[in-house]
């Protein structure tokens, strides 16, 4: 009779050397801790406890890897670890930028009339006496939102013809000639001007063509078109590629016209696409101030005219509240103006996100039967 | 007498080919026409500047002495940005590609796009506001602590409105264009390849170094070259944060000033031979970054494999 050896308990040999499962979390515990011990000694604050809790994390895991699983893992777990961390790092602006225009923008938007109201007759004294006596502050919006809709329209209008038959000659008509190339080329040099240079561009053109000073809401239409028209090329590009080559040479077979099956059968199976590219493009250009700045000047007024006087608009509106507040004393009434047309526009601009990808799914071809 | 249908609509489809053609066609060489219509005007209206008496153009030293230290707040600020954001979205981008939950992945890029949907003004409203103030002491910090190295000299501006506050806000407003266009690259790395590294017991920061990152440079080194562009030609931010003043090599200090935020600040009550500076200034900035662009966008069209990427 042999005796078995009692078996003493010990790890597989598989996973020998490995850090258990636990290890992070326990890190994770450990660092708190002593972060929030290290901060309380220099004063605490929220921010500074996340930053050194998070290197102390670091510290900790890859000095405990290193000791039990050796420098492979070890040098793993820090590039994990700096991964990790700069995909925390890269939110932490987007967090504070929405939580600073909701808290310094809902007191504006919620004040009765700044939607309606325009900056019309409202002066620096008055904004004094609003200080002064508690009153609510006086003023509003709607000059900027109704010139911020007219010129982002007119752009709107510029930009999507030109823009879609340009994508249309690439995909169908250019195969691939020198020509096509230049202009996709182009395009994509063009996606990168500055939004101000656009801007000068459209004033230096008008200023040559009609007077120099001509600053209206039409000269802005024009700038924001420079910049929306590449990003309506681009996105319309991928969309009327995508379309099946088999739907073309079925209408082809059938006897139509290249023109009425490009009309009829490839860009209504493109729709979907193209339309949420347009709506992504007039995101884009709606929040750009640059270019409108050097283009349609400043008004307090409403102005219902695009193609006389000057213009204002939200991003503008923004700006000039914040550099020029309207009474250079007391510059918390402009302030809240400020911060509650931005609040608007950016609710505009996730909107316009919002709408760009329902459409791309709701419209989108039926795949497949 | 019959008349043959086919034969009668034969004309007019062939016309309506003709115009609808010409008419894509006329679109595609607008588009063209566009961007050097951008450079004529510009060139015409900067003339004068340029061949003005020195005397006439502002500091009254010709364009050249106006321009320079402009182009080199502009270039401080991008670098500023470039420094900061390209780590951190190379990161990110290996992130959502490599690390992250698969089902969480396209949620993930769909955040760090919704930074770059946020209008410029809000950022440099928020850099104003919010960033400058929080960061001050940090620079007064700096200035009593590192003040030995040039960037850094004393004494830190109080107010926190420098061209290091405007170099990280604009740090945030690239972040997007690197990383999402990063991403596109990394997650085109041949499966074969990160496979093979991983089967050969790479662990995954291996297989990356291995497979990725070399498939990946030249796409990383254009979109961090887009990034530039981007940076260099960028307003509202540097308007609305950096309180400029005249070229100093302290990054803490108030000073500098960018082409871009030039123009913004003194374009609205310009006229005359001002106006025309302020083109010629904007004609530069308009090189700069064509050229940037175009070294970019050359780099990607050399790498067939990253048509998709753009």
């Amino acid at each position: 009779m042999t005796v078995t050896a009692p078996v003493a308990r010990k790890r597989s040999a598989l996973t020998k050397g490995q850090l258990p499962a636990f290890a992070p979390y326990v890190v994770l515990a450990v660092a708190l801790v002593l972060g929030a011990a290290i901060l309380a000694l220099i004063g605490f604050n929220a921010f500074g406890w996340g930053l050194v809790s998070a290197i102390l994390f670091a510290i900790g895991l890859v000095g405990w890897s290193a000791l039990v699983e050796g420098g492979r893992k070890a040098s793993d777990k820090l590039a994990t670890c700096l991964v990790v961390g700069s995909f925390l790092v890269a939110l932490l602006p987007l967090i504070s930028v929405i939580w600073t225009v909701l808290v310094n923008g809902i007191p504006g938007l919620v004040t009765p009339g700044f939607l309606t109201t325009s900056m019309n007759g409202v002066t620096g004294s008055l904004d004094n006496k609003s200080v002064d006596e508690g009153t609510k502050v006086l003023g509003g919006i709607y000059h900027a939102l109704l010139g911020t809709v007219q010129i982002t329209l007119l752009a709107t209008v510029i930009s999507v013809p030109v823009g879609l038959l340009t994508a249309i000659y690439l995909v169908e008509y250019g195969n691939d000639r020198a020509l096509a190339r230049a202009i996709t080329f182009f395009v994509d040099v063009m996606t990168g001007i500055p939004s101000i240079v656009a801007g000068l561009f459209a004033a230096a053109f008008f200023f040559a063509l009609v007077g120099p000073g001509t600053k209206t809401g039409a000269v802005a239409a024009v700038a924001l078109s420079v910049l929306m028209i590449p990003v309506v090329v681009r996105s319309s590009e991928e969309m009327l590629k995508i379309v099946p080559n088999e739907l073309r040479e079925a209408a082809y077979a059938l006897g139509v016209r290249k023109w009425r099956t490009i009309i009829k059968v490839v860009i209504p199976t493109a729709i979907s696409g193209i339309a949420s590219g347009v709506t992504l493009a007039i995101a884009r250009v709606i929040g750009e101030t640059a270019p409108i700045l050097v283009t349609a000047g400043f008004a307090t007024t409403i102005n219902n005219n695009v193609f006389g006087g000057w213009m204002a608009s939200l991003p503008t509106f923004i700006y000039t509240q914040i550099l020029n507040p309207t009474s250079p004393s007391n510059p918390d009434p402009s302030s809240q103006r400020a911060w509650g047309a931005a609040l608007v526009l950016i609710i505009l601009v996730m909107l316009l996100n919002l709408v760009a990808r329902l459409v791309a799914r709701l419209f989108a071809p039926k795949a497949g039967r | 007498m019959t008349t043959n249908s086919l034969t009668t609509s034969r004309g007019a489809g062939r016309a309506g080919d003709k115009v609808f053609s010409g008419a894509t066609l006329a679109a595609g060489c607008l588009i063209l026409a566009v961007l050097f219509g951008v450079a004529l005007f510009l060139v015409i209206q900067a003339i004068p500047a340029l061949v003005a008496p020195s005397a006439d153009i502002q500091g009254g030293h010709g364009f050249f002495a106006y321009i320079a230290p402009i182009v080199v707040g502009t270039l401080i600020a991008a670098v500023i940005a470039l420094v900061i954001a390209a780590p951190i979205a190379v990161g990110v981008a290996l992130f959502i590609s490599h690390y992250a939950p698969r089902r969480l992945a396209s949620g993930l890029g769909y955040v760090v796009d919704l930074l770059a949907a946020i209008p410029s003004v809000v950022y440099g409203a928020w850099g104003a506001a919010f960033l400058a103030p929080q960061i001050s002491p940090a620079y007064g910090w700096l200035a009593s602590n590192m003040g030995w190295l040039p960037i850094f000299q004393g004494p830190a501006s109080a107010t926190g409105k420098t061209i290091l506050t405007a170099g990280i806000v604009l740090s945030v407003m690239v972040l997007p264009i690197i990383t999402s266009l990063s991403r596109e690259i990394f997650l085109q790395t041949p499966k074969l390849h990160e496979e093979a590294a991983l089967a050969l017991g790479a662990t995954r920061w291996e297989m990356i170094k291995m497979a990725v990152l070399p498939f990946g440079r030249p796409g990383i080194v254009s979109a961090i070259m887009l990034g530039l562009g981007r940076a260099l030609g960028e307003t509202m931010a540097v308007a609305l944060v950096l309180s400029s003043g005249v070229l100093t090599a302290s990054l803490i200090q108030t000073g500098n000033q960018t082409i871009a935020a030039e123009i913004a600040l003194n374009f609205p009550e310009a006229s005359g031979l001002k106006v025309s500076t302020l083109i010629a200034a904007g004609l530069v900035l308009f090189i700069i970054t064509l050229a940037v662009n175009m070294i970019a966008r050359w780099i990607i069209s050399r790498h067939k494999e990253f048509s998709g990427a753009n």
